[in-house]
């Protein structure tokens, strides 16, 4: 029975790392994935710290291990205690000496990649985001190029030749929240009168998850976050598409027409804007590009018309806790302010 | 009394009646300064709030079994993880491990009771008042349906999350009040403490030859001073804030979430070390006895867990790399903490020490201490990881943290203190606990904990983040969250037993005796249970293990100091 408990100290981290390195393959958000700088020197960091750390589990685990086997009381022992030793100087000496040149090892492999991350040069070529945190969902600024947009962040893909990393200047204004894409890099916190930076450098076009790492309150696990990282033409036509206003003729759709109208006269504008229209209300998503976006409520429904009528009918049944109420919509308004939305492109 | 007047005869019956001892339980339990009854109450009382906290975290854990699932709302689930931090901290730990200082303390000393009998009453008592007025908002605002207004901000209660804007209703009040309330309780029972350790030892127990429990309890106690009145002072701020308009957290109007993230986490790092020096402390009493040696390194244990205790108070913004505190802030906690494993390596190296060369017998709080070992090397190692700020930025806020953070305070803390329960049971009660039970206790608990806390670490390493009620089923984390239930629930049913076990044994367990483990220290050398006087005349000792020099006259401890 007690061979087992050691068996089990040996044989856990053993089937922790098997399940860890199959889990690694399949999840889109594992640290272990690096794919840009900051991302990838954490990685490097982790990597040398889990090695040290596992290299002192493996001898001080053994030796304690060892000392239970073979100091464990037999049967044949005789009545007679132990020979007491009350300590040794040499010995002390040595394991308070070999931990201190240990940690000093790792504390300067720490600095140098604090230093490498946190002071980096900006290069005159990074691209500037605001972003900003909101009780649930994230607003995205790029206001070199007047563009604002909601929960979904497009970011020129850097590439080490021509380097066009994206600076990330963050605030918040409710609570606090966490940035945090772990393929792209470390979560920075969102904070309220606080401006915080960080960079990203995604070296390959794709999706990349993360999700708002501080708790903000009732629907925090919900607050999900895509960073969609594209090469520099095809982010450049993404801007000068969403730059375009969205709001168009809509004379030959008539539902969409009345939808807008509906819209319009309704709570709606108070807390979305829709460029080129009355609606310029900050307080939810700005819904200008709304349907060039591929989810809605920050990421957990799919964008389509379905989801996007039943959202706006009652967003609580879909995100319990949404800031955004139910504006009691009838259900031919429901259809045409749906309709009016989905040409928003 | 034969020429007394009828109004003198008045007057002492008065006296008399006055004088004559409770006669009730209930009476005798409520007015008691006695520091054996209030240790005891401080041990039931944390004992009903670990079964709460407990039941708190198997809801959470049946909601987070399965991707998508709608067991518990997520204001429901907000309130259990808040609830279950909060209680597991102030109404579980502090509260055990002082029930615990105030039982053995003064036997361990050799004295008749604590410095200040009255003020350990009040100690006790407001802190149990605090664990009722949290646990009152289950029934305030909406009542117990959606479970009532218990706060839902966290146990961190991170501002301005805590405004009144963003918090509206009483739930945060109830958190500030009750944890304020137990802040009271705690400082007044480490000043006892405190005092009783420095001024009512017996004859010839020095500093050098106090018991490493109580040089730990010592230590801890000091910390409290310094840790709690700067959360004390938080509390009262956020009052202010919350009902007279001052601007201390409130972000709305200028105020700052980092200073409350600052007073916060002053308190709240050592607080770890608040809990897991009293469980050092167990532990350093019980391994030497089961391995039947002396402590190895009795000066470096004492100096460790000093430096520990000291540096503990320079790591709190370790809580903070993610906030933005620039490369200098950061690099300076990263040494800080760091640092601290020095002295902890230390103290695990010194048990390595006892144990190597002795005669391991098995008891059932032996095995605790065993794979409170393994489990604290563990949560040291992960510490570490998290130390590397660049590691941490990734780490931080995700199940990895939640992993890292139960193997110390399960995996060492709470096994310490199971160790604890079995071993002086028997002191306390006068009669042994089922050792049979106990290892179905004890090996039921180690797998659920393995399968629980080794498994959590994987799903923060795969973006996992912490607080949330739910989650995606895309993103490779649910059948580690499954195992990470199922570990959870195999710890809940031993809990159940070492209850039973506890309670049977009250009434059927074997008799103990003065000193059945054949232990060192002075409370073995009082009856089972101890009288309410404790020695019937004051000890007086030689060295640091009194009833060895008793039992071996032949080879005293004494000729070694």
């Amino acid at each position: 029975m007690l061979s087992s408990l050691h068996l089990r100290s040996i044989l856990l981290p053993c089937i922790l790392s098997l399940t860890a390195g199959a889990a690694l393959g399949q999840s889109a958000t594992s640290i272990f994935s690096p794919a840009a700088s900051p991302a990838q020197w954490e990685y490097g960091l982790s990597m040398l710290v889990l090695s040290v750390t596992l290299v002192i589990f493996l001898v001080v685990g053994g030796l304690l291990l060892y000392a239970v086997i073979r100091f464990r009381q037999r049967p044949e022992d005789s009545e007679r205690e132990p020979p007491q030793i009350y300590g040794s100087e040499q010995i002390e000496l040595s394991w308070t000496v070999i931990p201190i040149l240990i940690v000093v090892m790792l504390f300067l492999s720490t600095t140098r990649v604090i230093l490498e991350t946190e002071a980096a040069a900006k290069p005159a070529s990074a691209l500037d985001v605001t972003v900003i945190g909101h009780q649930f969902w994230w607003e995205f600024r790029y206001p070199k190029y007047g563009v604002v947009t909601a929960n979904e962040l497009h970011v020129p893909m850097s590439d080490p030749a021509r380097p066009t990393p994206t600076y990330l200047a963050m605030s918040s204004a409710d609570v606090s929240h966490s940035f945090w894409v772990p393929r792209l890099a470390g979560k920075m916190d969102v904070i309220p009168n606080r401006l915080n930076t960080m960079w990203i450098d995604p070296w390959a076009p794709g999706l990349y998850l993360g999700q708002c790492a501080q708790y903000c309150g009732t629907q925090h696990a919900k607050m999900l976050l895509r960073v969609y990282a594209q090469s520099p033409a095809d982010f450049a036509a993404w801007i000068k598409q969403q730059q375009q206003p969205a709001d168009q003729d809509l004379s030959n759709n008539s539902a969409a027409a009345e939808g807008r109208t509906v819209f319009m006269h309704s709570a709606c504008i108070n807390c979305h804007t829709i460029t080129g229209t009355p609606a310029t209300g900050r307080f939810g998503p700005d819904l200008t590009h709304l349907a060039s976006r591929d989810t809605i409520a920050s990421g957990p429904v799919q964008n389509t018309a379905e989801n996007l009528r039943k959202w706006i009918d009652n967003p609580d049944s879909m995100k319990p806790g949404v800031l955004m109420p139910s504006m009691h919509l009838n259900d031919h308004d429901l259809d045409v302010i749906t309709a009016y939305l989905t040409t928003l492109h | 009394m034969a020429n007394s007047t009828p109004v003198m005869e008045a007057i002492d019956q008065t006296i008399e009646s006055k004088r004559r001892p409770p006669s009730d339980v209930i009476t005798e339990w409520v007015s008691t300064v006695d520091h054996k009854k209030i240790g005891i109450m401080y041990i039931v009382y944390a004992l009903i709030f670990l079964l709460i906290a407990g039941v708190e975290a198997i809801i959470m854990r049946i909601q987070l079994a399965v991707p998508n699932n709608d067991f518990v709302s997520p204001q429901v689930f907000n309130r259990m993880f808040t609830m279950h931090g909060t209680t597991m901290v102030f109404f579980v730990g502090i509260p055990v491990l002082f029930g615990y200082g105030n039982y053995l303390v003064p036997l361990m000393i050799g004295a008749r009771d604590m410095a200040f009998p009255r003020l350990n009453a009040f100690g006790f008592w407001i802190s149990a008042f605090g664990g009722l007025l949290l646990y009152f908002s289950f029934f305030g605002g909406d009542g117990l349906y959606g479970a009532g207004s218990a706060p839902d901000v966290g146990w961190f209660a991170y501002a301005p999350l805590t405004a009144k804007v963003f918090s509206p209703g009483n739930n945060t009040d109830y958190w500030t009040l009750g944890v304020l309330l137990s802040g009271i309780g705690t400082t007044a029972t480490a000043l006892n403490t405190v005092t009783t350790v420095i001024s009512m030892r017996c004859r010839g127990m020095t500093m050098g030859r106090l018991p490493l429990f109580t040089w730990l309890m010592l230590i801890t106690s000091s910390m409290i001073f310094v840790v709690v009145s700067p959360l004390t002072a938080a509390q009262i701020m956020l009052i202010l804030d919350r009902y007279l308009g001052s601007h201390f957290f409130d972000t709305q109007a200028g105020g700052s979430a980092v200073l409350w993230m600052h007073f916060f986490w002053i308190f709240g790092h050592p607080e770890v070390y608040v809990l897991v020096l009293p469980a050092f402390g167990f532990v350093n009493e019980i391994i030497p006895v089961f391995s039947r040696k002396a402590a190895f390194g009795y000066p470096a244990m004492v100096a460790a867990s000093a430096g520990i205790g000291f540096v503990s108070l320079s790591v709190w913004a370790h809580h903070m790399f993610t906030v933005g505190l620039g490369p200098a802030g950061n690099t300076f906690f990263v040494f800080s903490t760091m640092v601290i494993s020095v002295p902890t390596g230390i103290k695990i190296f010194n048990w390595l020490g006892t144990l190597w060369g002795g005669k391991i017998i098995f008891t059932v709080p032996m095995l605790f201490c065993i794979a409170f070992l393994f489990q604290f090397l563990v949560a040291g190692l992960t510490g570490i990881m998290l130390a590397a700020a660049p590691f941490d930025w990734q780490l931080g806020n995700s199940y990895f943290v939640v992993a890292h953070f139960h193997y110390v305070l399960v995996g060492a803390i709470v096994f310490g203190l199971f160790a604890a329960f079995y071993y002086w049971y028997p002191k306390i009660t006068g009669r042994m606990m089922s050792e049979t039970l106990g290892k179905w206790h004890f090996w039921l608990f180690v797998i659920g904990f393995h399968l629980c806390f080794d498994f959590m670490h994987i799903p923060g390493l795969l973006g996992m983040p912490r607080r949330i009620y739910t989650y995606e089923a895309s993103r490779g984390w649910e059948t580690l969250n499954l195992i990470v239930s199922v570990g959870a629930i195999f710890q809940g049913v031993a809990v159940l037993i070492l209850v039973y076990n506890l309670v049977r044994s009250y009434y059927r367990g074997e008799k103990a005796g003065r000193d059945p483990w054949d232990a060192w220290t002075l409370e073995w050398a009082v009856p089972s249970p101890p009288p309410v006087y404790n020695f019937a005349i004051d000890p007086s000792v030689n060295s640091r293990r009194p009833l060895w020099d008793l039992k071996h006259p032949e080879e005293p401890d004494s000729d070694y100091e």
